[in-house]
């Protein structure tokens, strides 16, 4: 099924803070701006699945949500990967098309920490909450330290990572956070669990998006404008949770990627663009190590000197990612891994052909990958 | 001080109810599948390397090596803000489970695979399976 489905459309809501709105507003803006991106009337649409939103799962979400939308789809529901579900509901949706399940799908997501409920990224887990083993910053920093220690990774490999995406998301007037980052500032800035620092840390944003996915030839009798083919997808799940994994320092996300790869028939060096998720910065640099575009231990030396910001080797998170677009978990970097590939995102990539979306949830439980072609 | 009743305190069920007593006890214990011999904490009801339910409690040395460690600069709960800045670590116990702890000598070297020794101690009336590096 190579390159035989699409996504026709894209949209999303205004992202930072946004009081009164409720998470089913937000998806219905979301899937009202990207049925008009992909000319779909919303009647064609049988198929909506939804993430739920993180800071609030309530039963049957995907049922109000459809009914918000004015739909009866035969297919549909909420998919719990946590920050994997978006690129893992898309792959679904794909499969579903081509099996004759459904014929047209809306992914979507929104959700609204910033000025609801931040309860859920700080609570404890299980029994440990005695040792003071609190928030998901926590975990990550877990993971980090064990990373610095085993390949002697530096504060300034995780800086550079900070420091693309939000030289990237400075440039984008849709970015929640849009002040570039110095390497001075970052080594100042105060740690929140040793080894992260604050701008180790992804943005908590309200805000919503989602996608349209259809079949290619379909899309094609429709008219749908910008149609981007998807090449391949993958999925992996570690489950373990962080003091049980038996190592921190790599992933499913390696899993996940050579699924995606086999599927699209390419490899890290065809690659030209990539919208990775920054939950937090170690994250980047594990991924881009689990994904194969360097050597296990070798990531520091792949990020410096500029060479995942644009006019580098592999410049990611093009529009500023988690960590200054909108914290929302992961459809952002679907939205502009498609801008990238249509030519139309506001930092393009010079003949971008190729782009690679990582989403990933919990502590590093859960990998999802994309690959997308520009035609 | 904080009071103890806004402290995070474990909430003991039958399952777990073997492991903070053997603690208040002086010993720590770790779950043990009598069929097929994989070993874990925290308690759970079958193994997770066969799926048996004959499941039995075993004394740790109390040897174990760190496996990571992070410092808390920020209280998420404020139950430890006076306690700033604290350590958690993940220590793998020689017989292989991993459990969250707090190394109780820092000053000492935290690092990679440091070799600890069981050091109980006591939190809000709750005997706690704390290390210290040797």
């Amino acid at each position: 099924m190579r390159g035989t489905i699409v996504i026709a459309g894209i949209g999303h809501t205004a992202f930072g803070k946004l009081p009164a709105r409720s998470t089913v507003s937000m998806n219905v803006e979301a899937c009202r701006k990207a049925l008009e991106d992909a000319r779909i009337d919303k009647s064609m649409i049988d198929a909506v699945f939804v993430k739920y939103p993180t800071s609030g799962l309530e039963g049957k979400y995907g049922q109000k949500v459809a009914e918000a939308l004015g739909l009866q789809p035969r297919i549909g529901g909420v998919w719990d990967q946590a920050g994997a579900s978006n690129i893992s509901m898309i792959s679904f949706a794909a499969m579903a098309i081509e099996r004759g399940q459904c014929e047209i799908a809306l992914v979507c997501f929104a959700d609204n920490p910033n000025s609801g409920s931040r309860k859920v990224f700080e609570r404890s887990l299980g029994d440990d909450a005695i040792y003071g083993w609190f928030g998901v910053p926590a975990g990550y920093a877990m993971i980090a330290q064990r990373h610095m220690a085993d390949y002697g990774t530096k504060h300034e490999d995780l800086a550079a990572v900070a420091i693309a995406c939000r030289r990237h998301g400075a440039a984008n007037p849709d970015a929640q956070l849009k002040s570039p980052l110095t390497l001075e500032q970052y080594m100042s800035s105060r740690y929140v669990v040793e080894p992260l620092r604050r701008d180790d840390c992804c943005l908590l944003s309200d805000g919503g998006a989602a996608v349209v996915v259809m079949n290619a030839k379909r899309a094609r009798e429709l008219g749908v404008p910008r149609p981007v083919p998807i090449l391949g997808f993958g999925q992996g799940q570690t489950s373990w949770e962080v003091p049980q994994r038996p190592t921190l320092t790599s992933t499913c996300a390696a899993v996940s990627a050579q699924t995606a790869f086999r599927m699209a028939g390419v490899s890290p060096k065809d690659i030209d663009v990539a919208q990775i998720y920054d939950c937090f910065t170690i994250t980047v640099l594990m991924t881009l190590e689990d994904y194969g575009f360097c050597r296990k231990g070798e990531v520091g030396h792949f990020v410096r000197e500029g060479r995942i910001e644009i006019g580098g080797d592999l410049p990611i998170n093009t529009s500023g990612g988690l960590l200054s677009e909108t914290g929302m978990p992961g459809m952002q970097l679907v939205l502009e891994g498609v801008r990238q590939m249509r030519g139309t995102a506001n930092r393009q990539v010079p003949d971008a052909r190729k782009c690679i979306i990582s989403n990933q949830g919990g502590i590093m439980h859960t990998h999802s990958t994309l690959i997308l072609a520009n035609d | 001080m904080t009071e103890t009743s806004d402290f995070p305190l474990p909430e003991v069920t039958p399952l777990t109810a073997p492991y903070w007593q053997a603690l208040a006890a002086g010993r720590l214990v770790f779950q043990r599948c009598r069929k097929c011999g994989h070993a874990w904490l925290p308690a759970r009801s079958e193994c997770n390397a066969c799926l048996g339910d004959d499941v039995g409690w075993e004394n740790a040395s109390g040897r174990g090596r760190i496996v990571s460690w992070v410092i808390y600069h920020y209280a998420f709960n404020k139950a430890f803000r006076d306690r700033l800045p604290y350590n958690v670590a993940i220590v793998a116990l020689e017989e292989g489970p991993r459990l969250i702890t707090n190394i109780v000598n820092p000053e000492a070297g935290l690092a990679a695979d440091r070799p600890v020794e069981l050091a109980i101690g006591q939190e809000h009336g709750v005997a706690l399976a704390r290390f210290c590096v040797v």
